[in-house]
């Protein structure tokens, strides 16, 4: 039983398959969350202000906020899911079973974060089915649409991943998502052109990362975007880079994972 | 089976561990006694890989648990002091889970016989928040061996359980043992390092004090003494017996005679001068020091 393991397909699977099975624990959560809140937007945002906006660059203002809408759900569902992930192990305890077992970092962050990305993907597909209920949806680059919604969603489920890994209690855990991602994809022309926006508040805007994020994968669905698609990838990617080397870092030193 | 040479372990700048050296052979109870912050603990979690070493290096079956912790780990399997579980998931998940975590195919039997033996089968749809303390503790021993290891790390596994509970923990520790499984426990309990362990080593401030088989360390280290209940009280202590290490106790009516366990022949030889000076006895005890005592007098403290 000793023989050389190059990789441990079982463990990781078993990281994942628990992972699925919280969610299933709590699937009417998981699932009635997000499509209340869309059919919410759409009632307040939609009808109410929408119906004073008409359009925004030629499309509907209720099409217009549908991919603002799932990115906001996808940045948040995905750091919190992986972040309580790995922090409940770490808060039980739990985590020692993880840290003793022969896994390489690589396979423990493909587990989880692979488990969390997956769950954001599937909500963000709900969302936009949701969406589709209220208003015609379509989407000009299905390809660039699929890989901006599996990118971000790894993205942020592996930022929600440090964030789990750095986080000493719960509030630290919640502060991340409520302090600085909502109100950062709200100020992200989740709900609006930046186009709309006093020329100084546009060139701020210009340093809200979120502004990428939803130009992207909005110009994916009506080929319009606040800023260049390749901007959108590149700070997409480049995101993605920072996240895996700050974790690199964290494995390496074991960094509130191991003392 | 496992080899720990010069591991140091610094928490800040305090010193947990001072260059331990432990060498552990395979198919062995080896039992590890020390005060509280002793560095049990320490050392056990750094040969697991859930603490991280400042200096040394470890060993698991000539596989280096940094260089090769894939084919290190791989054999080991850890029950560590506190209980930690996902309380919300039912047993046999919990159980699967911890096996395919290791990388093993699953085996339905396997695990129905190890829940069997922990008395756990009845309860393996239930979920764990409704299991009490002690079955806590056993689904934590299920989990570690659902993998089959080669060493099994036990912390402190019985601290908290009943008597009868840890009667049948020490069975199954050496069912293990015959099945080659190489065992390393932590315990307070001298009685339990006694009664199940081949070696005892004792640690105290991050060092190890000494490694020695049971049974010679209870020869070397233990004390006998033997007791004589007097026919007639004895005011002091006869002068022809000066150069024996004796005592008189119960107003001289017990002469009180300590001696190394490993002496032979010290007993008749006093009882033979004894009759020659005309002193009479009614009775006799003997008893040995329990690797207690011993404990005792080499930590200056219990455990
Ligand atoms: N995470 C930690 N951070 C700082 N110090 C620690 C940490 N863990 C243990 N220590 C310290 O290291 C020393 C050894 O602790 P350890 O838990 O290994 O002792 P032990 O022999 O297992 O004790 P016990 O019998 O109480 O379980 C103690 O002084 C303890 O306070
Ligand atoms: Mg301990």
């Amino acid at each position: 039983m000793t023989g050389a393991m190059s990789m441990n397909l079982r463990g990781v699977l078993a990281i994942f398959a628990a992972e699925m099975a919280r969610t299933r624990r709590t699937i009417l959560q998981s699932v009635a969350t997000p499509v209340l809140t869309t059919a919410l937007y759409f009632i307040v945002f939609g009808s109410a202000i929408g119906s004073r906006i008409q359009q925004v660059g030629g499309v509907s203002y209720g099409a217009f906020i549908v991919p603002g809408l799932m990115m906001l759900s996808l940045l948040t569902q995905s750091i919190s899911n992986a972040s309580i992930a790995i922090y409940f192990p770490k808060f039980t305890g739990t985590v020692f079973e993880i840290l003793s077992a022969p896994l390489s970092y690589v396979e423990v962050v493909v587990g989880y974060v692979g488990a969390a990305a997956t769950k954001s993907v599937v909500i963000g597909l709900i969302i936009l089915a949701t969406a589709a209920l209220f208003t015609p949806v379509r989407v000009l680059h299905p390809f660039w649409m699929v890989a901006f919604l599996l990118l971000t969603s790894v993205a942020f489920s592996l930022f929600g991943f440090i964030v789990g890994v750095w986080a000493k209690n719960f509030e630290q855990l919640a502060i991340i998502p409520a302090l600085i991602v909502t109100p950062l994809t709200f100020l992200g022309g989740a709900f609006y052109s930046i186009d709309m926006l006093p020329p100084a508040w546009r060139t701020v805007s210009l340093f809200n990362p979120v502004v990428y994020l939803v130009s992207g994968f909005r110009w994916s669905f009506y080929g319009l975007g606040d800023v260049s698609v390749q901007a959108s990838l590149g700070f997409t990617a480049a995101f993605i880079v920072g996240c895996l080397l700050f974790l690199w870092w964290i494995f390496r030193t074991g960094w509130r994972l191991k003392s | 089976m496992i080899s720990v040479a010069a591991v140091t372990k610094r928490y800040g700048g305090m010193l947990a561990l001072d260059a331990v050296d432990l060498d552990i052979a395979r198919g062995e109870i080896f039992a590890l006694l020390g005060p509280n912050g002793a560095g049990k603990t320490t050392l056990i979690s750094i040969i697991c890989g859930t603490v991280s070493m400042t200096s040394g290096r470890v060993l698991i079956g000539d596989r280096d648990i940094l260089a090769d912790y894939r084919g290190a780990r791989a054999q080991v399997g850890l029950v560590p002091q506190e209980i930690a579980l996902d309380i919300f998931s039912t047993v046999w998940n919990t159980v699967v889970f911890s096996r395919r975590l290791f990388g093993r195919p699953s085996d339905r039997a396997y695990l129905e016989r190890l829940l069997r033996d922990l008395s756990l089968w009845e309860k393996r749809d239930a979920r764990i928040i409704e299991l009490s303390g002690g079955m806590k503790r056993r689904v934590m021993i299920a989990k570690a061996l659902s993998h089959q290891p080669e060493v099994l790390f036990l912390d402190e596994p019985t601290a908290g359980v009943d008597v009868e509970l840890r009667r049948d923990m020490w069975g199954l520790v050496r069912r293990l043992r015959d099945m080659g499984v190489t065992i390393i426990l932590t315990t307070h309990y001298i009685e339990e390092a006694e009664e199940m362990a081949d070696r005892v080593g004792v640690m105290k401030g991050g060092r190890i004090l000494l490694v020695e088989e049971k049974h010679a360390l209870m020869r070397k280290l233990g004390k006998r003494r033997m007791t004589l209940a007097l026919d007639q009280p004895l005011r002091e202590l006869p002068v022809a017996l000066a150069d024996v290490p004796l005592a008189l106790d119960h107003d001289g009516r017990r002469l009180v005679y300590t001696f190394a366990g490993s002496e032979h022949g010290a007993v008749p030889s006093l009882l033979r001068r004894l009759a020659e000076l005309g002193i009479d006895y009614s009775d006799l005890d003997m008893t040995r020091s329990s690797l207690e005592d011993i404990f005792v007098d080499l930590v200056g403290q219990r455990a």
